[in-house]
């Protein structure tokens, strides 16, 4: 017998009414502003862009706000809203040669043309907690030098001079985009980057962490990494000519990683690849390591069995939103399947008492 | 209407306004005082339009992720038409850039350009070389250190 429950909307109505209550918090303490998220908890803001997939820092804000900074929850709310966008077109591949740099250090090249530059970096801090945050402070203005004019050329260039390290193929191949046709296998490397670039990062941290630890080791040095901004240029179908559409801050990680070569190719450094919206250092590692470990088959190395060379592992469970609607939907009424479950279990204990008790009296027959 | 317009002059103009803080193009285009009648082409819409990165930063190219754009087209009473495509979801913002980028192809050019967009640009090559000049001097200088005999 299946009998259909209603029930629990006025529970629900006061439910989210105690939670926009709790959510304000206090109200003797301040209300945050979006233009004080924006600005100040900016690389929260640059979590939300990035795994939400939406490049607009005033709507992340919007979203932390609401998500009473819950970054998933967050997230959750862009790649909703993200769906009622009509799509307009694709822009140009955008040219991180030509970012204007804030940040742009080499692992690698000690005397990098452009410069080691650290920008407002967490490194070197000692992690100590500064409690002259805790009261209101002026921060003092940065120091200023003479500013760089021309581009910074990509760390890769010069070892591409030597003949090195491998050469990314030139192309212009329509790739495939994993919000238009469902992720299938195997993905290749274009619908790869895009899945991890919006992977949750936590997870694409723990995969790259494995690749260091010795699962599908392929040792990755940082060859570059910087943080800047880049223009963004789209043609316009009715003008017939592209514009410059906007402007986005974006962190380049390309990792050189140490291969012995095969049967076709010479010894030479391979690459790994990182590419996230926003200042996002830790996950452009993370992402060139994995992007690496899973370019294995095309780079003819062994597959050792690791989850981070296993693309239909990575790309299935890297996306945050999915995993936490799988996950909690569990939390959700599952009464008839319960039900269902429970009689089963009812039935299968029966069966086993009657059979104990036959074996019983089968023996004190013998 | 002045049809002797280089594509490249345009799309200097209209990249400019893409990417200008709504705040200050509002101020600029009010001090500017000009209001033209016109008719809408397209009613401002919001969007999204798809970023692509290159693998490696030269190699093929993928999908990076959305960014929010707003554009609408629009026509003045003597036939130019403008059209706006901003960086985000502000359909003020994408309705004065139209209204400007209509205003460019006819005599009101020049003094458009010094009421608007040549403030617009000073402003914006300001905020990019004070960026510029805070990374610098963030350049490490290594000092290397002399050890041994000779």
């Amino acid at each position: 017998m299946y009998v259909a429950v209603k029930g629990g909307e006025q529970a629900i109505d006061n439910a989210h009414a105690w939670l926009a209550e709790e959510r304000r918090g206090d109200t003797s303490v301040a209300e945050l502003s979006l233009a004080q998220i924006r600005e100040q908890l900016a690389l929260a803001v640059n979590r939300v862009m990035a795994e939400g997939s939406l490049y607009d820092p005033d709507l992340a804000a919007l979203a932390i706000k609401q998500s009473r900074g819950d970054l998933i929850e967050a997230i959750f709310l862009i790649r909703a809203y993200r769906t009622t966008l009509p799509r307009f077109g694709y822009t140009q591949p955008v040219d991180t040669g030509a970012m204007a740099c804030d940040r742009r250090i080499s692992a690698t090249f000690k005397d990098a043309p452009g410069g080691q530059v650290l920008g407002p970096t967490f490194d070197y801090t000692h992690r100590l907690l500064d409690f002259k945050l805790a009261a209101d402070g002026e921060v003092p203005a940065a120091p200023e030098a003479e500013p760089r004019r021309e581009p910074t050329p990509h760390i890769t260039e010069f070892l591409q001079g030597e003949d090195i390290i491998e050469r990314e193929p030139a192309s212009d191949a329509e790739p495939g985009d994993l919000t238009r046709e469902p992720m299938a296998f195997p993905a290749g490397r274009a619908v790869r980057l895009q899945s991890l670039t919006r992977g949750d990062e936590g997870f694409i941290l723990g995969m790259a962490y494995s690749t260091q630890r010795g699962y599908a080791r392929n040792h990755a040095f940082v060859g570059e990494l910087r943080i800047g901004t880049v223009p963004v240029e789209m043609e316009i179908p009715e003008l017939g000519f592209s514009i410059e559409i906007g402007e986005i801050a974006l962190t380049e990680c390309e990792t050189v990683n140490q291969f012995k070569g095969s049967k076709t190719v010479p010894p030479q450094f391979t690459r790994g690849y990182g590419l996230v919206f926003g200042q996002s250092e830790r996950k452009s590692i993370a992402m060139a390591l994995v992007d690496r470990a899973l370019r294995w088959e095309e780079l003819g190395e062994d597959n050792v069995g690791a989850a981070a060379q296993d693309e239909e592992f990575v790309l299935s469970h890297a996306d945050n939103i999915q995993a936490t609607g799988f996950l909690e939907h569990i939390k959700l009424p599952h009464y008839v399947d319960f039900q269902s479950e429970l009689e089963l279990v009812r039935k299968l204990r029966r069966e086993a008492a009657e059979l104990a008790e036959n074996l019983a009296a089968q023996e004190a027959a013998e | 209407m002045n049809t002797n317009i280089s594509a490249q002059d345009r799309k200097g103009w209209m990249s400019l306004l893409a990417s200008a803080d709504e705040a200050r193009l509002s101020e600029l285009w009010q001090g500017y005082g000009a209001d033209p009648a016109f008719d809408w082409l397209r009613a401002p819409e919001a969007g999204g339009v798809m970023v692509r990165g290159r693998m490696g930063g030269s190699g093929a190219p993928f999908n990076l992720g959305e960014m929010t754009v707003t554009r609408c087209a629009l026509v003045l009473a003597d036939g130019s038409a403008g059209h706006g495509y901003v960086q985000g979801r502000s359909k003020a913002k994408a309705e004065i850039a139209a209204k400007i980028d209509a205003l460019m192809q006819t005599s009101a050019a020049d003094d458009l350009r010094a009421a608007v967009l040549a403030p617009l640009a000073a402003e914006q090559t300001a905020r990019k070389e004070a960026r510029a000049a805070k990374a610098a001097a963030t350049n490490v200088e290594f000092f290397t250190m002399v050890r041994g005999e000779d």
